[in-house]
């Protein structure tokens, strides 16, 4: 039974080949389609949640993860008893990590498949594009982005991200780990695109505030594929190189890096959302052994390793080294999945708050998640403690610093969810819905 | 002699006229679109309002591809010209939504006119490649000012910035009328244009560009006119997205919505008024429908197959009927425009 809940469509295979082969015409098909329209939200029927996935395009690597902890973390609800006594069920969707798409996307949730809320995005460019049309459609919004789109005001009150913190955050908190153990001149290297942008203003800012210096800021085109010209702009006295470089261009990066500096490096800090995915033992990798990353989970079981990330850790199909069990080579997306483990049991903590029915109830139920604020270290939340902010829709916990030893990432650091904390900059409950 | 009073005798007058039954078809689509609106499911008729803005980013590029034969591989640099234009116009200069629109409108303009006079010094391939690398530097330009536009995350619009006379444009009944009066706009523009002393010159210039050089037409001129309307209609349709769907984005900027409304205009049958539309429709079903497809019948892992399903179909589409949908149906009414 729960095999069947978790399924990707609520489509019958009769109706997909029904609807396409009909051949008078898209209009003509889609003449066809209310009766697969059906009416969720009866007190038997299963909580539909519509899952908007990356499986093409720029994010496949991490919605293929996404994919694996949201089938994870749903197995293990309904085996719990579900949401009020309901199953859950799972529509996924690809928004082709496109925006336009995504808006696509969410409508389908909300008007074809009659979606309870919908959740999962990571891009934040298929946020921003999404996010409007979820609003105006008042479906609740669920994402796992890790942007700072949600606590910047930008969006709006249907649009949440309680199970993973923003860049915003995560920055900041570093600011003061550099200062204090790498060095106090710092050279920035980032890709010129909205999300290094993020990098550069919050960290330059959180950093200088303790003290610290940046000495240079390169931003490196998005089309770039050899970063060779940009090295000599370092400057000699940095102290720490703080790297945030994503995409596929990533290997020959770190590598063309490595011929640079050759043995004699300064400290070197980074993203570790530039290899997320890719395994450390890849050739020319060799050069980051001694740099630290930024971990939003450690990928590697620490030898403190939590029985709640143990748990997650075997349910997701993830080896000890953040591989897939089943293949050494599909290395896992550690760092970001676990958000969509961890808003999956927000929205259920939520739902049963609010004594979910159906659609009628995506108000209180925006109202159950904004009334809520710390939740513990468990199994429900396997990476850290947390701190829902619900003026801004954002949730605050712990971040990881781990040092590359012997080719592995050995935990170094862990920061206070107080490190992570900034000023609101918006009160969501104060919009009308 | 006595031949030709036979075949005179035996030829019997249809019972409208060419331009009769053109304008009875375009009336009559109109029409059947307002009614959609009522008799489809409110998915379907929110699918139709954003197929309807993108038919007129195809029309756009059919009146230079289908109508002039110059295939460019630019106009997502079009397309952004208006979206940004409105979008930016809203966010910084604080204007009303109607001013805005004025401003998105003349960007596309303004930006056809600079591409046209530049690309229009080459011909054939290189006026592909040309046209290609203005969108890039298009493209390149939104991330260059990421301080104003957001780079590729892009920003939203806000719902009080997206009220015009009154209506809100967020609402979906005021959103497919808005998006059915573009189009109805468009649709009729173009009709009238393809029937019109420039439009045919357009077509003489696509068939044979050297005889229509030879007999007098400044073909330079008109060229250029062709890319100045197509680059509006085009910046229309992205005015309309930011306008209608509330967003604004780098990724509207990039290579792919360049390759769309040629799909688009390929698939519906170009050198057609109603091509256009047909292809857009199509081409949006056949991705999500062919999504539902693989979802019913593949695991999770293997459900990004779909793309596969679809471009099965669109290789079968080529190879079989090459001159599109609406080609195919003019085949057999050689009245259609």
């Amino acid at each position: 039974m729960t095999d069947k809940i978790i399924t990707s469509s609520s489509i019958s295979r009769r109706t997909a080949l029904k609807t396409l082969g009909a051949g008078a015409g898209a209009l003509a098909v889609a003449g066809t389609m209310p009766g697969i329209i059906g009416c969720a939200n009866a007190s038997d029927e299963p909580i539909k949640i519509g899952f908007q996935v990356h499986r093409t395009g720029i994010g496949a690597a991490y919605g293929r993860w996404y994919d694996r902890t949201t089938e994870a973390v749903v197995k293990r609800i309904n085996a719990e008893g579900g949401i009020n006594g309901r199953p859950i069920e799972i529509i996924a969707e690809d928004d082709g990590t496109d925006p336009k798409r995504g808006a696509e996307v969410v409508e389908k949730f909300a008007n074809k498949h009659n979606c309870d809320i919908a959740f999962g995005t990571l891009f934040s460019h298929v946020v921003y594009g999404s996010a409007p049309r979820a609003g105006e459609l008042a479906i609740p919004y669920f994402v796992v982005s890790e942007g700072h789109h949600v606590a910047s005001g930008k969006l709006n009150r249907y649009t949440m991200q309680p199970g993973i913190t923003d860049v915003k955050s995560q920055v900041e908190a570093m600011a003061p780990f550099i200062a204090d153990n790498l060095g106090k001149k710092v050279t920035m290297i980032y890709p010129d695109f909205a999300f290094g942008h993020d990098h550069r203003d919050y960290f330059s800012a959180a950093f200088e505030a303790k003290g610290g210096q940046i000495l240079e800021k390169i931003a490196i085109p998005p089309t770039e594929t050899s970063f060779s010209k940009y090295f000599p702009k370092i400057p000699r006295d940095t102290e720490v190189i703080y790297h945030v470089m994503v995409g596929p261009a990533v290997l020959t990066f770190v590598k063309e890096l490595g011929e640079f500096f050759g043995p004699s490096r300064p400290e070197i800090f980074g993203f570790i959302d530039s290899l997320e995915a890719v395994d450390l033992a890849s050739p020319g990798l060799e050069f980051l052994e001694g740099t630290y990353f930024w971990e939003g989970n450690p990928r590697y079981a620490q030898a403190e390793q939590s029985e709640f990330d143990k748990v997650f850790r075997e349910a997701v199909g993830v080896d000890d080294n953040g591989a897939s069990v089943s293949d050494a080579k599909d290395v896992s997306t550690y760092a970001h999945m676990f958000g969509c483990w961890e808003t999956l049991y927000v929205v259920k903590a939520g739902m049963e708050a609010a004594n979910y029915q159906g659609v009628k109830d995506r108000q209180k139920l925006i109202e159950a998640v904004e009334a809520m604020s710390d939740m513990p270290h468990s199994f429900e939340h396997p990476q850290g403690a947390k701190r829902f902010n619900g003026k801004t829709h954002q949730t605050f916990g712990h971040q990881y610093i781990s040092k590359v030893t012997e080719g592995k990432l050995v935990l170094a650091h862990t920061t206070s969810i107080e490190d992570t904390l900034y000023e609101d900059e918006v009160d969501y409950t104060k919009m009308s819905f | 002699m006595s031949q030709l009073t036979e075949s005179a005798a035996g030829f019997q007058k249809p019972l409208l006229s060419q331009g009769s039954r053109s304008i009875l078809l375009h009336v009559g689509i109109v029409i059947l679109l307002f009614l959609l609106y009522f008799a489809l499911p409110v998915y379907h008729s929110g699918n139709l309002a954003r197929i309807l803005v993108l038919a007129v980013f195809a029309m756009g590029y059919n009146v230079l591809f289908g109508y002039t034969g110059l295939l460019s591989l630019g106009h997502a640099l079009f397309f952004a010209s208006g979206m940004y234009g409105f979008g930016l116009a809203i966010q910084f200069i604080d204007v009303v939504p109607i001013v805005a629109i004025i401003i998105g409108l003349l960007s596309a303009v303004v930006v056809s006119v600079v591409v046209g006079i530049l690309a229009l010094r080459t011909t054939g391939v290189a006026f592909m490649i040309v046209t290609l690398m203005f969108a890039q530097a298009g493209y390149l330009t939104v991330l260059l000012f990421g301080e104003y536009t957001r780079g590729d995350e892009g920003f939203n619009i806000h719902r009080s910035d997206r009220v015009l006379f009154g209506f809100d444009l967020s609402q979906a009944t005021n959103r497919y009328f808005c998006a059915l009066i573009l189009f109805a706009i468009c649709f009729f523009l173009t009709a009238w244009l393809v029937h019109s002393r420039f439009g045919k010159t357009l077509v003489a210039i696509r068939e044979n560009e050297e005889r229509a050089r030879m007999l007098g037409y400044d073909i330079q001129r008109h060229k250029l006119i062709a890319v100045i309307i197509s680059g509006a209609l085009s910046g229309a349709a992205g005015v309309a997205y930011a306008l209608l769907f509330g967003y604004a984005g780098a990724s509207f900027a990039a290579v792919q919505y360049s390759i769309l409304p040629l799909l688009y205009v390929l698939l519906g049958g170009a050198g057609t008024t109603i091509g256009p539309l047909i292809g857009t429709v199509f081409m949006f079903y056949l991705i999500d429908l062919s999504s539902d497809l693989a979802s019913a019948y593949l695991s999770s892992e293997f459900a990004s197959a779909y793309m596969l399903i679809a471009g099965i179909v669109l290789i079968l589409l080529t190879l079989f009927a090459p001159q599109g949908f609406a080609g195919l149906l003019r085949s057999k009414c050689k009245w259609l425009p």
